[in-house]
């Protein structure tokens, strides 16, 4: 299916109603892709407000799934859809749980910048190394954002492929601070709270993989959940 | 309660699975073209269907889905300016060659329509009609066959202590499982259904479907219906006809999953076509 088809119903309400469902989880996209930002800002510079703003924000984010959630099962109740409809409103159901649990990623990340700000100790520095990894996950959720308005199938496998980019580098930041931990033991307790904030960001990289996954589906009708990536570009380029 | 107990459960199995494509074919269709005089109504229409299936025909009006299904039992032999080409191949034999018996094939197909037509008799009389056409007599014999084939359409409990009332009395659902009833007294292999349900309340048209389900087991069955959501919960495999070509044919699952035609799909999501 391509992005011209999805308002082409003779039904004008059904139009209507697959066109606002999308334009929701886009800004629920929005809001979430704003968390990342928010959160990692707040652990780049210890900022506690910051922190602390983005846990609250997290709420709405919920809210916004449990919406979309109920608009879905209306649509698959009174409409019920099929083919590139079908594949549509699972997508989105599919898609608005990643995209609350990167929610929950970056409300963690938010609280670790919180106690980083109160204990300002070397460990702060030590969370200099994410800025890095912060970068490639934000830009990978921007892209399966972008994936998902203009169905994009091909933009997921390059999403796929950064995420081994960010698993890679994921490795190398806890050996980094692996080190840290042994050369001065004094450090663990700030240095685990970068860890965990590193283990957040590699999440929300398989998060905006597996939105990129569900793009594929929705696009092509073929499931590439649990395939390597050399037999995913098979399926999906064949 | 479902059991969690998983002893040795297939966990690859599908609980709506694709249609058993290990079953033997109970229908090939070739390359039928069928004419009005000069209009023709179906193009080069090609499939086959496998034993203990259902097979959903599906389209806009017009499309030529009753049309083919008339072809089954040559229903269409009635009409004096139509003409088939091709062939259609049951248990091996095409069934427009000449030396068929139109009343063995039309023994081997039965057919229900869309508005139910019961005879002005009793419900037993209804249900025997078939049997006494071929010359049987034998009491107990055809009160066996009746209440045999009311029981498999599901109506015995519901009209088993009023045999001998008029079937005109009976609702339109109880009506359209006695003329299903009529048409599986005689035994055929094949049933074909026109619109079985469409003049049906929801919950006789449930009956409906599951009466297909269960009919299934014993029968291969070919429906024709507009009601989409019917063909998806009742068939095995469905075909998507448009302007009398077969646009598609292939797995329930498939077509109202993933169809590989953009006329099907834009059908079935109800676009313009």
């Amino acid at each position: 299916m391509d992005n011209a088809e999805i308002t082409t119903h003779i039904s004008q309400q059904y139009n209507d109603e697959l066109e606002s469902i999308r334009h929701r989880v886009l800004l629920m996209g929005g809001m979430v892709e704003r968390q990342i930002e928010d959160a990692l800002q707040a652990l780049r510079d210890a900022d506690g407000s910051l922190g602390e703003q983005v846990v609250k924000a997290d709420v709405k984010i919920n809210a916004f799934e449990v919406a979309i959630d109920e608009d879905c099962s209306h649509i698959l109740a009174r409409r019920q859809p099929a083919a590139g409809d079908l594949r549509l409103v699972l997508t989105i159901i599919k898609t608005i749980t990643d995209l609350e649990r990167i929610g929950d990623e970056a409300e963690k990340i938010g609280r670790l910048a919180v106690h980083l700000s109160e204990v300002r100790g070397p460990s702060y520095r030590h969370s200099v190394g994410l800025s890095h990894l912060g970068e490639l996950v934000k830009q990978m959720v921007h892209d399966v954002l972008d994936a998902f308005a203009r169905l994009d199938f091909e933009a997921s496998l390059a999403i796929a492929r950064l995420d081994q980019q960010v698993d890679a580098e994921y490795e190398i930041i806890l050996r980094q601070l692996m080190t840290y931990m042994m050369e001065d033991a004094r450090s663990i307790t700030g240095v685990l709270d970068v860890m965990w904030a590193a283990r957040a960001l590699e999440r929300i990289g398989d998060h905006a993989k597996n939105i990129g996954e569900y793009v594929i589906f929705l696009v092509k009708g073929k499931d590439v959940r649990h395939t390597s990536l050399d037999s995913m570009e098979a399926e999906v380029l064949d | 309660m479902p059991s969690r107990d998983m002893g040795v459960i297939d966990l690859q199995q599908q609980v709506v699975g694709p249609a058993p494509h290990a079953n033997p074919i109970a229908i090939e269709v070739r390359d039928v073209d069928l004419f009005y005089g000069g209009a023709q109504a179906l193009r080069k229409v090609s499939f086959s269907t496998r034993k203990h299936c259902v097979t959903a025909f599906i389209g806009p009006s017009g499309c030529g889905k009753s049309t083919l299904l008339r072809c089954f039992n040559r229903m269409n032999d009635l009409v004096d300016s139509c003409r088939v080409e091709g062939q259609i191949v049951i248990d091996g034999e095409n069934i427009y060659d000449r030396s068929v018996n139109i009343t063995d094939l039309r023994r081997k197909v039965g057919m229900v329509f869309q508005k139910p037509n019961p005879f002005p008799k009793s419900v037993y009389e209804n249900v025997a009609y078939g049997l006494r056409l071929q010359g049987i007599r034998n009491r107990g014999y055809l009160d066996d066959k009746v209440a045999w084939a009311l029981k498999s359409a599901a109506l015995w409990d519901e009209v088993s202590n009023r045999l001998k009332d008029s079937a005109l009395g009976l609702s339109g659902g109880q009506q359209q499982r006695l003329v299903i009833a009529r048409a599986i007294a005689v035994e055929p292999k094949i049933l074909l259904l026109d619109e079985p349900a469409s003049a049906l309340d929801p919950i006789s048209t449930l009956k409906i479907e599951e009466l297909i389900y269960k009919l299934k087991e014993d029968y291969t069955l070919l429906i024709v219906t507009h009601n989409m959501q019917q063909a998806a919960r009742v068939s095995d495999y469905t075909a998507f006809m448009y302007l009398g070509e077969l646009v598609e044919f292939d797995d329930t699952n498939t077509i109202f999953t993933n169809p590989k035609q953009k006329r099907t799909e834009d059908y079935i999501t109800g676009r313009y076509g």
